[in-house]
């Protein structure tokens, strides 16, 4: 099937300054993408330039397998984009401003109405659909903004950072919604949040300094390597003794009889070890398999590279 | 398309005070001119009554209400244009025009069409002073028509450039005042004209004032239509390519 997005080789300097450097991805329909990277790092320019609002300095990108800068109408047509701020008019109401999204959006007189009042269904809005978008607190202004973005059910939905500025309730709520939506549509977004990716997307893209610095489908417990086990003993060994157990490279003391062992990433080592702990007699009481997590990842990527 | 983004513009125009104050100031200021006018007219009316091809009411009172018409709202509509686009950028919600399936000329024309709909009422407002003179006098219909075609024209003109330079720069301040030095400009530029002869005719051809005072007293001549529309074809033209060429320069 032909992917949702694909940008071949996107560049964008800002005058001198690289943001974003050969860049190339796909999207696929029933994935949701997560870009993550520190600030600063291309994840705004590059969503930017995916919903036509910026134009890429090289490169080629097809949403939907049209050719956003060939073909800008066509491809925008099936485009839902929530900036960073979302792009609302204050002293319109709920209903008039969606009223004149769906408008804008090119949808068909007589499916407004319903389109507008699934959006609203979908983000919650239906108690505030006559207040003043000015007069709304930021949580609701941003699900306005999301309801923009889907309005005209696209196939593709670009979301810059979704949650920032929600509470907890509303933004497992707005999770709940990206969710939904990856059944239909294929969904990338940004954020920092790393928990925020590890729940929601099915592929991350982390960058750096406007490059592809690691990719990784998400989800899949095979994929992830396990690369050290925490083990508490009730009556420990001394420590040659652990290190002299197949599989196991390097021992380290924690407290209260725990170890933290670094072991050689293959699965039948790690079930051989499990059981000559546990007929050893030392009492094993805990035995956690700890795999290198996105945070770990994230921060070995870029702290570095800049070193 | 075009209607729509036109009509939004329109309707958070008159949603917040702007519209209103506008149009209540420019009103207030129009209807005492107006009436010191009239005061004025009623004052000569014996003496002209016994010359011969004396100037008439239309001269005497709808010509120069034109006139301040034409300043004031010189005045106002950098204020109004700033918030066009150079508002947009700043609140960010340009983006969504961006990411809408909307090309650049629909967002400019639209955007022009919603501000054009505000003047044209100021100008019916306006229109209507003198038409009340109908009730006891007579006017000369045709020149009250090349007047407010004049005006109307004018008026467009001043919007074309304003919504230029309000596509130029995020920030509404700096936007009014480009509009404003740009407008003053093409204002004056004909008091050049007449310190000497020559390369005088370019600059009174250029300015705002010789075509607009022709207009307002009677006179449609083609180049004078030609020449606003041209103004306004021109920075009509001017910002949609800005806006082009915003997405790679911001």
């Amino acid at each position: 099937m032909e992917p949702l997005i694909k940008t071949e080789n996107l560049y964008r300097y800002y005058g001198d300054r690289c943001a974003v450097e050969d860049l190339s991805f796909e999207l696929q329909r029933g994935e949701i993408l997560g870009l993550l990277g520190p600030n600063g790092a291309g994840k705004s320019t590059t969503l930017g330039m995916l919903a036509g609002n910026l134009a890429p300095s090289g490169g080629r990108i097809q949403l939907n397998g049209v050719d956003l800068l060939k073909h800008p109408l066509k491809a925008k047509a099936g485009l839902g984009y929530l900036p960073e701020n979302p792009p609302l008019y204050r002293e319109l109401s709920v209903d008039e401003y969606l009223h004149y999204c769906a408008r804008l959006k090119a949808l068909p007189r007589i499916q407004i109405n319903e389109a507008v009042h699934r959006a609203k269904e979908r983000c919650g809005l239906l108690e505030v659909a006559r207040r003043l978008i000015g007069n709304l607190s930021k949580g609701y202004q941003q699900r306005v903004g999301i309801a923009q973005a889907i309005i005209h059910n696209p196939a593709v939905i670009i979301l810059d950072e979704p949650t920032v500025g929600l509470d907890p309730i509303q933004i497992r709520e707005i999770r709940e919604l990206i969710r939904e939506l990856r059944k239909e549509h294929g969904v990338i977004l940004s954020t920092h949040i790393l928990p925020e990716v590890q729940s929601i997307c099915s592929r991350v893209l982390i960058l750096h300094q406007g490059r592809i610095a690691y990719a990784e489908q998400l989800g899949d417990a095979k994929q992830q390597a396990t690369e050290s086990l925490i083990i508490r003993l009730d009556d420990p060994p001394p420590e040659e003794q652990l290190e002299a157990l197949a599989g196991v490279n390097k021992v380290e003391r924690l407290e209260l009889g725990g170890f933290r062992l670094q072991v050689t990433n293959e699965a039948r080592t790690i079930s051989a070890l499990a059981k000559q702990l546990a007929t050893s007699g030392w009492g094993l009481q805990e035995f956690t398999p700890k795999r290198r997590s996105l945070e770990q990842i994230f921060m070995q990527i870029t702290s570095g590279e800049a070193a | 398309m075009i209607l729509h983004i036109a009509g939004r513009e329109l309707r958070s125009l008159f949603l917040s005070p702007l519209a209103w104050s506008l149009l209540a100031v420019a009103q207030f200021i129009l209807a005492w001119s107006f009436l010191v006018q009239i005061e004025g007219f009623q004052t000569v009316q014996p003496r002209l009554a016994g010359m011969e091809g004396a100037p008439g009411l239309t001269d005497l009172v709808a010509t120069p209400l034109f006139g301040t018409a034409a300043g004031i709202m010189l005045l106002l509509i950098p204020l109004l244009t700033i918030r066009l686009i150079s508002e947009e950028y700043r609140s960010g919600s340009f983006a969504l025009l961006l990411s809408s399936p909307v090309s650049m000329t629909q967002i400019v024309l639209g955007k022009y069409l919603g501000l054009l709909g505000l003047l044209g009422i100021m100008l019916l407002l306006t229109a209507a002073m003198p038409l009340s003179l109908l009730l006891g006098g007579s006017l000369d219909l045709g020149k009250l028509a090349a007047g407010l075609l004049g005006l109307t024209l004018l008026l467009s003109a001043v919007t074309a450039i304003g919504l230029f330079v309000s596509t130029l720069t995020p920030q509404p301040a700096v936007a009014a005042i480009g509009t404003y030095g740009l407008v003053l400009f093409l204002w004056l530029i004909n008091t050049a004209a007449g310190a000497d002869g020559k390369g005088s005719e370019l600059f009174a051809w250029l300015s705002l004032t010789s075509h607009f005072e022709r207009l307002a007293s009677g006179l449609v001549r083609s180049s004078d239509l030609a020449y606003y529309l041209l103004l306004i074809a021109t920075f009509l033209i001017l910002a949609i390519y800005r806006l082009d060429s915003r997405r790679a320069n911001p």
